[in-house]
């Protein structure tokens, strides 16, 4: 009798610890007022958004090359230690691509990873860094992907193996990682040290790279930018970025990196950077000078 | 006393052979190569950016230098140098030669049309350094391995 007192206890408790944890993780999409009142998009500002944030890099087609950049067609296979994600159509395309989309749940996929049937995103799309963009930037982005050429491309569905095809445990991954705080504090930050972290850490994903991660995919915020192993499986490593890793770099040889691909020793940008540095170069000289003095500015590793 | 010298000779010898063995592999001579180009484009660099001033001679020197690097290079990958002396180079360059060749063969293009015509100011070197620049990330976005 006892025996099964104890039983029922311990059913009772795991039963409400599996809601729970559905209560905590189930996806949340944002709130509507927040896609409110931001008026006609700024579709050069969101040209410029989506230069910093590289969205063709992944999103276009694999081998496309500088004239099919802007079709947005997606399929490139993205490989991690998780499995294998393919890299969906985000153009205008009513059917394949975003083009049925609203702001909102344009907004949802990329500040809570929420998908438009209101699934979990993988964060193999970088929300995680996305979530510090601006309503403002993703209204002017989402007008800006709305004038790119549709493709009606399906992509290929992700490989992945057993768990990390129940898009449910994700909402345990974003519990555990996805927030919008910033990722270093620093003192007495600028406005040209605060447009930096705000490309750095939004926008421009750039930690999803170059910040090392733990077993579960997540990123090491205590190593912020200190460089690692190739999150795609690649033989070489991420450069750290800190003032450790750029010693002997000055604010101008860092921006000047971006804009030309030259290193100061004038060795030159090269792998997934390469594409990631003609973006940059898109930039004004003012981003990238902003994210210069940010890479100055974090703390040393 | 002698054989101990001669022991010492014996070591130096082989040690000496080493390095030179060193110098003449393909992995040696194509990172040289890469260090010369390096070399000119940031005496190129220099006048692009107005912190050295304009100077026809090293212009000429420099884009010389990539030219005569850009007719060899791509023979320093033959079969067996894939690896070994803090190589960067990718296992695609084997896998893709043709295309690895273009490449190299592109730089070269770039380099002896600017060559032909030699930048006669800042502006010009700039212009022909946008131009040849272009090539060494095309090339190291797929054929190189940082490590």
């Amino acid at each position: 009798m006892r025996l099964l007192k104890v039983t029922a206890a311990v059913g009772a408790a795991g039963l409400l610890g599996l809601a729970g944890f559905f209560w905590v993780t189930v996806p949340a999409r944002t709130a509507d007022d927040l896609w409110q009142g931001l008026g006609e998009p700024n579709i050069a500002n969101g040209e410029r958004v989506f230069s910093e944030g590289g969205c063709s890099s992944c999103h276009a087609a694999p081998g496309a090359g500088d004239d099919g950049r802007l079709v947005l067609a997606g399929g490139a296979p993205l490989p991690s230690p998780f499995g294998t994600f393919h890299v969906p159509n985000i153009s205008p395309h009513p059917e394949a691509g975003i083009g049925g989309w609203s702001l909102q749940e344009f907004g949802d996929a990329m500040l809570r990873g929420v998908g438009r049937r209101g699934e979990h995103l993988y964060p193999s799309f970088p929300y995680a860094s996305y979530a510090r963009m601006t309503p403002s930037d993703i209204n002017d982005l989402f007008g800006y992907l709305k004038t790119l050429p549709a493709s009606a491309n399906v992509a290929p569905a992700h490989e992945l193996p057993f768990p990390f095809n129940q898009r449910a445990l994700l909402g345990g991954w974003k519990f555990l990682y996805l927030n919008d705080d910033p990722r270093v504090a620093i003192a007495n930050a600028d406005a040209k040290v605060a447009r930096g972290q705000y490309l750095v850490e939004g926008p421009g994903h750039c930690g999803e790279c170059h910040t090392p991660r733990d077993a579960l995919g997540g990123l090491k915020t205590d190593l912020w930018l200190a460089g690692g192993p190739d999150p795609e499986g690649g033989k070489g490593r991420i450069p750290n970025i800190t003032p450790g890793g750029l010693d002997g770099w000055s604010e101008s040889d860092i921006a000047y990196y971006l804009e030309s691909g030259f290193t100061p020793d004038y060795d030159s940008v090269g792998g997934s950077m390469a594409a990631v540095q003609k973006n940059m170069a898109r930039l004004p000289a003012e981003d990238r000078e902003a994210i210069a003095a940010y890479l100055k500015a974090i703390p040393a590793h | 006393m002698k054989l101990k010298t001669i022991a010492a000779a014996a070591i130096v010898a082989v040690l000496g052979a080493g390095a030179v063995v060193a110098a003449d592999e393909p992995q040696a001579a194509r990172q040289q190569m890469m260090k010369d180009v390096g070399r000119a484009m940031g005496a190129l660099a220099g006048i692009a950016k107005g912190e050295k001033p304009y100077d026809a001679d090293v212009v000429k020197a420099s884009l010389t230098t990539m030219s005569e690097v850009s007719k060899t290079f791509a023979d320093q990958f033959p079969a067996g140098s894939e690896t070994g002396f803090e190589t960067e180079a990718s296992p695609k360059i084997w896998e893709n030669m043709d295309d690895f060749r273009a490449k190299d063969a592109q730089f070269g293009k770039d380099v002896d049309t600017a060559l032909a015509t030699l930048p006669a100011d800042q502006a010009g070197v700039g212009a022909a350094l946008g131009t040849i620049g272009k090539n060494c990330s095309a090339c190291h976005e797929t054929y190189r391995v940082k490590k």
